[in-house]
């Protein structure tokens, strides 16, 4: 049951073959077998969870109208705020806090009856692409237990790989969905910059965060996406128009007389050979299903790791310094007669790990007086220049599309000690957030040389986010077609758990 | 060749409301000489013609209507505060002795 889609549990849950409380309690058992391994879960509401499957049975027994999605088990990005359920974000500075309130996003997952069945691990504050940065200890791939599962929303998409959830929420800042999902061979969305509401969700960097739908299908992605997103009067830079029709977008997956733009910039040198083997390989079933394949160029990308490597860090700086020791979380060195200023310096140092601090610095040395404009300043124009490519590109294309990282998951602690090829690792996605437009991963195949998977990337103009949808559909199809099952059937560190 | 000496990094922290030992201080500037390196490129094609984007949507003020919703009570404000006294956030001394 546990590797059936979200729209298949839907089915049976509509025809009586199975119950929410069934599902819920086999996604645990999962959990409760492999997720030692795994590690993709921070915490685990076994008992909330059960609950909330329960409720939406007896709705269900009571001939009531219920939401798509009712009664299907999720996991939660933890950086996500639930009311009354740890949420740490990764880091130790918020450990054992346990929010208020519930982020918009978990509000409307338990308007729709979806399960939460508990919190996924990430790099602290969603900076990093291993979540190596968690504060609570790696989460391992399930492809190959000694790689990592991208980052930073690793947990939720070693979650959906390893078959803990066949639903989870991501949040992309740089990547930190579309990455996971290409590593793991799951798929991933960032909606278009405020398509989903930001409130609840800690922030890292507020002009590049977005939450998304991650998912096994793209059609499961596209019924998630439609559960969450809308607009908020709790988020000023929500989005006040209505929902992109993903879901019929996802059901057509139509891509005749469509036009798809490979981007010259996100090829070639720097891209694993197996990558653009696959890359090629999709490319080619486009056209077949109609698809009209041309060449489009954007040649400010190059610069875009750069400025968002400033902007980023800028932003954080200032969105971190509210974790001050003195209303929630971590408080270190509070003895008599200490500072306060003594007790915010202690806390943030015990509090924060190195990621996160390096990432502060570099950010508050970018806004300082005297270098704003040589950095934060440029980067900012940076944005500018990459938005005049994408709009540029968009006037040849519907979609456009590359790999979604250069490489296949590498092995935990290759790159923990060199900040820049970690970066490197979103040198494909990152473009996507500084113009604040949508992007999908879904899985194109292995490759030949280490048999891991690679992410295809469609990136889709701004609230026109039904076009990843299309081509995203059509391109699952016709691979399903070649390949005569899931990729992720494949998967072998867990076979026989 | 940009680079943050030891000195700059410490400053850095002292602004950032960070302590940081002195091995910690040594390594951050020595990476710092690489990443700045690296970040820098910007400046290649940032030219006085170019508008500066500081977020991807064009919004102007957002309001609301001035109407009272419901927020958190006392009791849950306060429920992850490490230290609380009356119903308020106990911190630590703000000013010094002498002030």
């Amino acid at each position: 049951m546990i590797h059936l889609s979200a729209a298949q549990m839907v089915a049976k849950l509509a025809n009586g073959e199975t119950t929410s409380v069934a599902l819920t309690q086999a996604h645990l058992e999962r959990i409760n077998t492999v997720d030692a391994d795994v590690h993709a879960f921070l915490f685990v509401d076994n008992e909330g969870a059960l609950k909330q499957a329960a409720e939406v049975d007896a709705k269900r027994a009571a001939g009531e109208k219920l939401a798509p999605l009712a009664g299907v088990p999720l996991a939660l990005k933890d950086v996500m705020t639930q009311k009354g359920i740890p949420t740490t974000a990764g880091s130790k500075i918020l450990e054992g806090w346990r929010p208020p309130y519930d982020s918009t996003v978990v509000a409307k997952l338990k308007a729709n009856n979806i399960v939460i069945l508990g919190k996924t691990n990430m790099d602290e504050f969603a900076m990093g692409s291993s979540t190596e940065n968690s504060a609570y200890g790696p989460t391992h791939n399930p492809w190959d237990l000694t790689r990592i599962p991208g980052g930073s929303g690793g947990g939720s998409s070693a979650a959906l790989a390893a078959f803990e959830a066949p639903l989870a929420i991501g949040t992309d800042t740089g990547g930190s969905i579309r990455q996971p999902a290409a590593v793991t061979g799951t798929v991933g969305v960032k909606p278009t910059y405020g398509a989903v509401s930001r409130y609840g969700l800690i922030a890292f960097s507020s002009s590049l965060d977005q939450a998304g739908p991650c998912a096994r299908t793209v059609l499961d992605a596209a019924l998630l996406h439609e559960a969450i997103a809308g607009h908020d009067p709790k988020d000023s830079t929500s989005i006040n128009a209505p929902v992109p029709q993903v879901v019929a977008a996802a059901k057509s997956g139509d891509v005749k007389g469509m036009k798809i733009g490979v981007v010259k910039e996100l090829n070639g040198d720097g891209y694993q050979s197996g990558v653009r083997t696959r890359f090629e390989e999709s490319l080619e079933l486009l056209a077949a299903a109609g698809a009209e394949i041309v060449e489009v160029s954007a040649p400010n990308f190059e610069y875009a790791l750069a400025a968002y490597y400033l902007i980023a860090p800028s932003e954080c700086s200032s969105n971190l310094a509210r974790f001050d020791a003195m209303r929630y979380g971590l408080r270190i060195g509070d003895v008599d007669g200490a500072s306060a200023e003594s007790v915010m310096n202690l806390t943030r140092e015990i509090g924060f790990g190195r990621e996160v601090k390096r990432r502060i610095i570099l950010g508050t040395y970018a806004l300082s007086s005297g270098y704003y404009d040589a950095y934060y300043g440029s980067a900012q124009k940076v944005r500018t220049l990459i938005t005049q490519d994408f709009n540029r590109a968009f006037e040849k294309c519907d979609v456009m599309v590359s790999p979604t990282c250069p490489t296949t998951a590498f092995k935990i602690g290759e790159k923990s000690n060199d900040p820049i090829a970690m970066y490197l690792n979103d040198i494909a996605t990152i473009p996507v957030n500084m113009a604040g437009i949508g992007g999908m991963s879904l899985p194109a195949g292995l490759a030949p040389e280490d048999g891991l998977p690679v992410g295809f990337q469609i990136m889709a103009p701004a609230m026109q986010d039904q076009r990843m949808y299309l081509v995203g559909a059509a391109l699952e199809a016709a691979l399903l077609t070649k390949w005569g099952a899931p990729l992720l059937s494949q998967a072998p560190a867990l076979a026989g758990k | 060749m940009s680079s943050l000496f030891r000195d700059d990094v410490a400053n850095l922290a002292r602004l950032a409301r960070i302590e940081m030992s002195e091995e910690e201080l040594v390594s951050l500037s020595n990476e710092f000489t690489v990443i700045l390196d690296a970040v820098a490129r910007v400046q290649e094609v940032a030219g006085a013609d170019v508008e500066p984007t500081s977020h991807p949507l064009p919004l102007r003020n957002v309001f609301r209507s001035d109407v009272v919703i419901p927020s958190l009570t006392p009791d849950e404000a306060l429920s992850g505060a490490p230290a609380q006294e009356e119903s308020r956030f106990r911190v630590p001394q703000i000013l010094g002795e002498e002030a």
